[in-house]
């Protein structure tokens, strides 16, 4: 079966300082895969490299097979991978209901569609419903998403990301700035609604990351170190030197 | 989470009977478009109403670009001018080929002009948005201007190119002559793009219009190309500008230079924010005060266009939202029943507010007519420029009316945040 993203010596220059070098991962179908690393490791430029909003200086990007790199970021979103933002990053004077539902139009195939009323699109209000539900924000609909707190604009951001339907879903620190309750919270909606998805997820709280992946990359300045099941990370001396801050003995 | 959510909105943004209420506002605004005439039947009154009828058309195609997919134009009215040239040269062919096009299509021809000027430009221009996209449209603007007054076979240099309305065949019996006839074509325009502009923003494009207006980076992972959405949007925007620029065209029989200028873009940028872009009314109603004060400043005073700065200023430091945001903030109020505790504050305003305007008024006037010595005539009351009487009046009223205005607005601020903590806690303000 082919991996769902397969990176392949990836570089990536901004003038003269390697931010990536040579980044290989493989994420298989249906896997939660999370990537982890010291501050400034490139894992949010990782994201960027695989989603289109950067292209690399070199190396290759592979989606369920496809050759991405170089494609624009709405180009890799048709093609199934759907992404959210370390800050949040929503439509902030459109109100909740309407950050879902512009986040649907698209996959329901109505592209730029400037005869269809928008209200009367039944299966794009029926899955607009059922996404806010799922993020539990039907009570908070009409709200200006600018208005939300912080908590429920981070829900609503992973609401956006996987209102197309992506079969990848990539969420860079969705629990960032969450607190304890918070953060519980976020990682049930994710393990409930990615089911069946390919996740990759950028996550400094361990806790989420070990309690959520099925694998572990550790990125250690613009290069993976290791990758494998969180028990082998654990153990891996290489991981504990460079991340866990731990001599190897 | 706000706790006390006692109301239940309804996610889909309809409330129950809105659809009636709805029908109800377009059809109020139908039978006024028809019945004005009627009550105030002078010449001048038509003419005024023909011409805030083709700029409230030019405003809501301007609120396009501005209100619902964030692209500050300065150059719009290329568009406006270029849909009227297009009509004055259709209307001339069809006289003179005697095509079977009566003057009520017209418009649609000025519409095409500016669509078709928005599809060669627009791709180029709306690469991207904010700054350059501004710069652009103001380089595009000069350029097509400037071009106006040397492409002569096109756009007949500085005459323009002229028309006869009434040369075409005729519909339903109408000459199109008469102002009345004219009024009621524009009319009848008017009411056609604003119902098409208004659907408009109930399409998928209007609502990913205003995604790529609040934040065109997430519209790419959306899978939403911002690049396409702007363009689209543009053309929209030049259509329904061409149409009021062939309504222009209809209305005066000629098209020149100065419809595709500067002054021009400039007016409906502004007519457009002070009625403001966060509503589809906003334009409405900046198109009509913009339009009715230009007719009525422009008898009453030479230096009009410094009270049009005034105005314009204040908007943009009071009340961003222009006069539609100002209307609207009061919605939570009526809704939460506490817009009475409000108005006494309003009301004990008004009297310094209105000291402090005529304060302003009198200082402007004095200035503009000291060299001249014209006696200014306000509201009924003669001050003479040069006298010492006058300066001081103006400077009481200005200094004192600020000291007490700023009191009274104070007293504005507290009323609204008492009122508007009630409307918080019975759920009717986020």
């Amino acid at each position: 079966m082919t991996a769902a993203i397969e990176v392949r010596a990836v570089e990536k220059r901004f003038g003269n300082v390697d931010i990536i070098r040579d980044l290989n991962l493989s994420v298989a179908q249906g896997e939660r895969h999370a990537i982890i690393g010291p501050n400034g490791a490139g894992k949010s430029t990782t994201f960027n490299l695989i989603s289109g909003h950067i292209k690399p200086t070199s190396g290759e990007v592979r989606l369920n097979g496809d050759l991405i790199s170089g494609l624009r970021p709405f180009e890799i979103n048709r093609r199934g991978l759907s992404r959210s933002f370390q800050v949040t990053n929503v439509f902030a004077r459109m109100t909740v209901w309407e950050n879902v539902r512009c986040a649907v139009l698209w996959a329901t195939g109505h592209r730029y569609a400037f005869w269809k009323n928008v209200d009367s699109l039944p299966e794009v209000r029926e899955r607009t419903a059922r996404i806010l539900d799922d993020i539990h924000l039907t009570h908070r609909g009409d709200v200006p998403a600018g208005l939300l707190t912080y908590a429920e604009q981070r829900e609503l951001e992973i609401g956006i990301t996987i209102a197309s339907g992506a079969t990848v879903v990539m969420l860079d620190e969705p629990t960032a700035g969450m607190s304890h309750a918070e953060t519980e919270r976020a990682v049930s909606l994710i393990r409930r609604l990615t089911e069946g998805k390919t996740l990759v997820i950028v996550e400094h709280d361990m806790s989420v990351v070990f309690g959520l992946a099925d694998r572990i990359s550790v990125l250690v300045y613009g290069h993976i170190i290791a990758s494998g099941t969180p028990e082998e990370i654990r153990r891996d001396p290489k991981v504990k030197e460079a991340y866990l801050g731990e001599e190897a003995h | 989470m706000t706790t006390a959510t006692t109301s239940t909105p309804n996610v889909t943004g309809k409330p129950a009977g809105g659809n009636l209420r709805f029908y109800g506002v377009w059809l109020i605004g139908v039978i006024a478009l028809i019945v004005l005439p009627m009550i105030f039947s002078s010449g001048g009154s038509l003419t005024s109403f023909s011409l805030i009828g083709i700029a409230i058309v030019f405003a809501l195609s301007y609120n396009i670009l501005l209100g619902q997919t964030g692209l500050l134009s300065f150059g719009h009215a290329v568009h406006y001018g270029l849909g009227g040239f297009a009509a004055c040269h259709m209307m001339n062919a069809v006289t003179s080929h005697g095509w079977p096009v009566p003057l009520p299509f017209i418009p649609l021809f000025g519409g095409i002009g500016g669509l078709v000027f928005a599809m060669i430009i627009g791709w180029v221009m709306t690469k991207r948005a904010g700054t350059v996209f501004a710069m652009i449209s103001l380089g595009i603007g000069e350029l097509v201007a400037s071009s106006s007054l040397i492409l002569r076979s096109v756009f007949g240099g500085e005459s323009g190119v002229t028309t006869d309305r009434t040369a075409l065949p005729k519909m339903f019996g109408w000459t199109f002559g008469p102002q009345l006839q004219v009024y009621y074509l524009i009319a009848f325009w008017l009411v056609l793009s604003a119902m098409a502009m208004y659907a408009l923003t109930r399409t998928p494009l209007g609502r990913i219009s205003n995604a790529v207006r609040d934040n065109p980076e997430r519209v790419q992972f959306i899978g939403y190309d911002p690049h396409v959405v702007r363009y689209l949007a543009f053309c929209f925007a030049g259509f329904f500008a061409g149409i009021a620029g062939g309504l222009a065209a209809i209305n005066f029989e000629i098209a020149n230079s100065a419809y595709l200028g500067a002054i021009q873009s400039g007016l409906v940028l502004f007519s457009t924010f002070i009625g403001g872009t966060a509503y589809f009314f906003g334009p409405i109603l900046g198109a009509i005060l913009v339009t009715y004060l230009q007719l009525g400043l422009t008898s009453v005073t030479s230096v009009w266009q410094l009270y049009f700065g005034i105005i314009f200023i204040g908007i943009v430091m009071f009340s961003p939202g222009g006069i539609a945001g100002l209307v609207m903030m009061h919605r939570p109020l009526v809704r939460a029943g506490t817009l009475w505790t409000v108005i006494p504050s309003y009301l004990v305003a008004i009297v310094p507010t209105a000291a402090l305007a005529f304060g302003v008024i009198l200082t402007i006037e004095t200035i503009a007519r000291y060299s001249g010595g014209d006696a200014i005539n306000l509201f009924g009351i003669g001050f003479k420029p040069k006298s010492p009487v006058t300066w001081i009046s103006a400077a009481v009223l200005v200094v004192g009316g600020a000291f007490a205005a700023r009191v009274t607005w104070r007293r504005i601020a507290d009323a609204w945040d008492r009122a508007a903590t009630v409307a918080r806690d019975r759920g009717y303000l986020a």
